[in-house]
Formats: structure tokens, C-alpha cells, sequence
């Protein structure tokens, strides 16, 4: 308990507890529209794709900054998606093996380049390859800013066109029909899932975070049936997740703060699966026991009634 | 304007041909429709009946041709339409309820940061109840038959308050209460001047539920009067030979077989 009041006090622990907070609250938040629109695992693909970006970012630049690599994913990340949809349109091979194609053959790109960079004459590279698994505690105070701002960004966004994004995850047709700009907002879901992935990576590493992007927001799922309750409920679950990591990771040396975040969040998730109330299983291993139980009784009231008839 | 939406038909279509990959779905189909009729889009499957009325709709792109709503591009004219996609369309096991998927039907009408209040959700609770789903508004929608989720479907496109509507198999897999709903709604909406144009496939209702009939099979085959067009003659054309006639009881009744 001490130790725990000791770390709650130090400055450096507070900003990586808030940023993986934040960052756990954006992606749960984003994390909803791309599992509605059955695209959990793009936000895998993007995040592998993001590998090869970052690095090219940092041979352009040199330079460690979140911006530049922001901007080196995305990229790598807009090239993936266009890479997919050409493959699908152009072969008779399914969405998810394409899927399957870019991003293997994008991550090992990016392993290329990430060996190269380190046995290359780039001067301050250390710290890269911690893109693989993330690095929270190298975090500095410059970075936390960035990411504090993004995700308080993209939740403002998501707030905004709550409406617009509800629509176009339920009934792109019909919005279509309404004269709504589809194709832009699914644009636009997809960029704000890229900039969940990047501010992600660095906390939580390529391999690990389409795990904050999904699991949550699958977790969410058990225990509402509104849209509005879900993002909440997956943001405060990917927040929470964010911060157990945290503190988990800073209670005893050499534990990791971003694979701790995910085995949060999927302990969240076993939580959600086992007592979430309708869908929970517990909850509907209790329904059948009621149900049959009123039918055993109707029928015994049934019988009783007809051996009451033949007595007579 | 008031004079120019009169004149004009409300769905007028010109040369319109759509085509998936190489494949030509629609092709060079021409028609004008009146308004305050109940209209039939009658065909084999894959006639193109639901990219007609995608591509009337601007929700896929066409080869070539023009579509105009009451005289005027699609564009101009959005808040004229309204739309019921099939029921098979959307993944209802989305965390919403019937009264949500209602208001929906309001977006359009909501500006670009509006968000539904209490009038988007009257509005709505009086569109579903007359299609009958008042007592089902908190429900939510995995857990409505597929003829409830019809009606959802169909009290969102009411909702929209539009002049013409595009239904695309509303009668699909729905049971006989639900389709018994649906065509007082559909006269319903006739009786207000309204205009409804419906993607069908049971040919034993046609004569008693359109007032026009539109015969498709990739090309327009037909269109008029449904006691005019809705012939044993015109549907072996648009159907081939894959048509059989029952006789019964006097009545000529018609059945598509398997071919």
C-alpha cells in the first residue's frame, strides 16, 4: 500500500498513468464503430502496416517525434487499405485473406527496415524496436501532451458526429439515401482509428494494440443494448484497462505497462462475458434453468389437472 | 415551384443501363410513373429489380441514363424520398431499439450537429404505431421477428414524411398479420397522394395491391395499368418459359418454377 501511495506521487508515473488512461479511453471509443462495422481487425492490419511508416518516418527525419510518425502511419496505413480493397476488387481472394497478405507482408517490411535502421548509422535509434511491444516508461512529458490532446481530439470528434457514425455503422444504404456523405465518414472512422493505432504503438507496441481497439469495445457489448452506453462503457473499460496496467506494471520491476494493459482488458472481457447481464453467460444459463422450470410447472399443473379428471 | 412539382412525375427514368464488373444488370430502361399509385416492380430474380431501385436512388452508380424526381436530379430532390432497403440489409444485432432505428428516419431532416429530441421522437413513436409496433418502441431489435423488423423498417421510411417511396421487398419473409399491415399502410399512404414504388415477388397479390405494374427482366419489358400489362402473355415474356399457370377454381393463379 505504501509503495502504491509512493508511485500515485511520483510526477513521471502520473503522466504515463494519464496517457495510457487516455489512450485506453480513445480506442475504446473508436473501438465500438470499427467492431459494429465489423472491422475489428483492420485496426491489426493498420497497426502492423504502421511499422514499415514509422520507420521510414524516422530514416526521413531522424528524429523521434510523435508527429512524424503519425504521419509515416498513416500513410502506410492509407497505402494497406487501398492495397486491400485493390486486391479484393481485382481477385476472386476474400477480404480477410487479403487483409491476411498486407499486413504480414507490411510487418515484415518493417522488420526490414527496423534491422537495417539499427545496424545502419542513424544516431539516436535507440528505443525504436520498442515499437514491436511499446515502451510506456519511455514515455516523456512532451509525448504524453501530444497524446493527451489526440485522444481528447478524437473523443470530441466521435461526440460530434455521434449521429453520423451511428447511421453509417447500422445502415450505410439508407444514410446513403438520406444524401450523407458515406464514403467520407467511413474515411473518417478509418483515419480516427489510425490515429488511435499511433498514439497507441508507443505505449502498447505494433503487435499488441488492436487488442485496446477490440477488446473493450467487445466487452461493452455484454452489458448494454444502446450504442450511446457501449462507447461510454468501452471507453471507461480501455480506460481503466490502460490505468490497471499501469499501476500493475509499476508495482514490481521489470514488468511490462502495455502487454499488462491488454491482460486488463481481456480480464475485463472475461468478467463481461461471464456476468453481463442478458447476453452474460451466467445470465443465460440462468434464463433456461427459469424457463424450463415454468414449463415443468405448467406441465405438472397440466397432469395434475387431467389425473384429477380421471378420479372423478 | 408548387406549379412545377405537379407537372412533373415523380420518378422519371431515361435510358438507364447499370452494369456489376462487365455484367449488364439494367439496360437502356425507360419509364415514367404517375403520381398517387401504388406501382409493382414485378421480374425473375436477378432482373435488376433492386439495382433499378439502388440506381433510381443514387446509391449505386449507373452506366448511363438519367433519373429524375419530380423533374429535377436526385440531389435536389432527397427529402422527397423515402426509403425501405431488404430487411437483410443490415445486422440486427446492433445495440439499438425499434424506437432508435424510427428516429433515424429524421436524420436527414437534423442538421449537420443536431441531434433527435423530443419531437424526432414523437414523430417516430407515431410512426410506429401505425404500423403497430407502439407497445415494441423499447425493444430491442434482435429480439423483433422478422416481420416486426420489417415494420421498424418500414415506420422509419414513414417518418421521413416523404412524397415518393421505395420499398424493396417489404413483403419478404414477413408473416400474413405483417403483410396485412403493410398494405393498409400502403393505401394509407396512396389515400394521402403519396406515391410507392415496390419491389414484389408474389405474383398472386399483384392485381389486388398495384395500381401499375412494371415488368423487368434486365430490360424494361413492360409498364401500365396492372389490368393492362399484368397478363399471362407479358409475364412468359418477362419470366420464359419458367412460368406455370395453375388453374383453380376459375381463377387463373400463377406459380414461378424452379427453371
Amino acid at each position: 500500500m505504501e509503495t502504491l501511495w509512493r508511485l500515485i506521487q511520483d510526477p513521471n508515473m502520473q503522466w504515463i498513468f494519464l496517457s495510457c488512461t487516455l489512450l485506453g479511453l480513445s480506442s475504446g471509443v473508436i473501438g465500438c464503430f470499427s467492431y459494429l462495422r465489423k472491422q475489428s481487425l483492420m485496426g491489426d492490419t493498420l497497426a502492423h502496416a504502421a511499422l514499415p511508416g514509422i520507420c521510414i518516418a524516422f530514416m526521413l527525419t531522424g528524429t523521434k517525434s510523435l508527429l512524424f510518425f503519425l504521419l509515416g502511419a498513416g500513410a502506410a496505413g492509407l497505402v494497406a487499405t487501398f492495397g486491400i480493397g485493390w486486391i479484393t476488387r481485382n481477385s476472386r481472394i476474400k477480404h480477410d485473406a487479403a487483409m491476411g497478405i498486407v499486413l504480414s507482408s507490411f510487418f515484415g517490411f518493417g522488420i526490414v527496415l527496423l534491422t537495417i535502421i539499427q545496424h545502419g548509422e542513424y544516431g539516436n535509434q535507440s528505443g525504436l524496436d520498442k515499437f514491436l511491444f511499446g515502451q510506456a516508461a519511455a514515455m516523456v512529458g512532451s509525448d504524453v501532451l501530444t497524446m493527451s490532446i489526440v485522444s481528447l481530439s478524437l473523443i470530441a470528434v466521435c461526440t460530434l458526429f455521434f449521429k453520423q457514425f451511428k447511421l453509417v455503422s447500422f445502415d450505410p444504404g439508407f444514410a446513403r439515401g438520406l444524401g450523407y456523405p458515406v464514403a467520407l465518414i467511413e474515411q473518417l472512422l478509418m483515419f480516427l482509428m489510425v490515429v488511435a493505432v499511433v498514439v497507441g504503438i508507443q505505449a502498447v507496441g505494433v503487435v499488441l494494440v488492436a487488442a485496446l481497439i477490440i477488446t473493450p469495445a467487445v466487452s461493452a457489448r455484454y452489458w448494454t443494448d444502446k450504442l450511446g452506453f457501449m462507447v461510454v462503457i468501452s471507453g471507461v473499460f480501455g480506460a481503466l484497462s490502460g490505468g490497471i496496467g499501469t499501476i500493475i506494471s509499476s508495482l514490481g520491476s521489470n514488468l511490462p505497462t502495455g502487454p499488462l494493459t491488454v491482460l486488463a482488458a481481456t480480464a475485463l472481457f472475461l468478467i463481461s462475458i461471464l456476468f453481463g447481464p442478458r447476453r452474460g453467460l451466467l445470465a443465460k444459463r440462468m434464463l433456461r434453468l427459469k424457463v424450463a422450470r415454468s414449463i415443468d410447472e405448467e406441465q405438472g399443473h397440466k397432469e395434475r389437472q387431467l389425473e384429477g379428471g380421471a378420479t372423478l | 415551384m408548387k406549379n412545377h412539382l405537379k407537372t412533373a412525375a415523380p420518378l422519371t427514368i431515361e435510358g438507364l443501363s447499370v452494369a456489376y464488373q462487365k455484367k449488364p444488370v439494367l439496360r437502356g430502361v425507360s419509364f415514367s410513373i404517375e403520381e398517387g399509385e401504388l406501382i409493382g416492380v414485378i421480374g425473375p430474380n436477378g432482373a435488376g429489380k433492386s439495382t433499378l431501385m439502388k440506381a433510381a436512388l443514387g446509391l449505386i452508380p449507373r452506366l448511363s441514363g438519367e433519373v429524375l424526381i419530380y423533374g429535377k436530379p436526385y440531389r435536389q430532390q432527397r427529402r422527397l424520398i423515402g426509403y425501405v432497403p431488404q430487411r437483410e440489409s443490415v445486422d440486427w444485432d446492433f445495440p439499438t431499439n425499434a424506437l432508435d432505428v424510427v428516429m433515424m428516419g429524421r436524420y436527414g431532416h437534423l442538421g449537420l450537429f443536431g441531434r433527435p429530441g423530443a419531437k424526432e421522437r414523437r414523430l417516430a413513436m407515431e410512426c410506429l404505431a401505425k404500423v403497430g409496433m407502439a407497445d415494441f418502441a423499447t425493444r430491442q431489435i434482435s429480439q423483433l421477428s422478422g416481420g416486426q423488423q420489417q415494420r421498424v423498417f418500414l415506420a422509419r421510411a414513414l417518418v421521413q414524411d416523404a412524397k415518393l417511396y421505395f420499398m424493396d421487398e417489404p413483403f419478404a419473409g414477413v408473416d400474413a398479420a405483417t403483410e396485412k399491415a403493410i398494405i393498409t399502410l400502403l393505401q394509407e399512404l396512396k389515400r394521402q397522394g403519396k406515391t410507392v414504388i415496390v419491389v414484389h415477388h408474389d405474383l398472386a397479390t399483384v392485381e389486388e395491391y398495384f395500381d401499375s405494374v412494371l415488368l423487368l427482366n434486365v430490360e424494361l419489358q413492360a409498364y401500365g395499368k396492372t389490368e393492362q400489362v399484368f397478363t399471362q402473355q407479358m409475364l412468359q415474356q418477362t419470366y420464359g418459359g419458367r412460368l406455370a399457370f395453375l388453374e383453380r377454381g376459375g381463377n387463373a393463379r400463377l406459380a414461378v418454377t424452379k427453371g
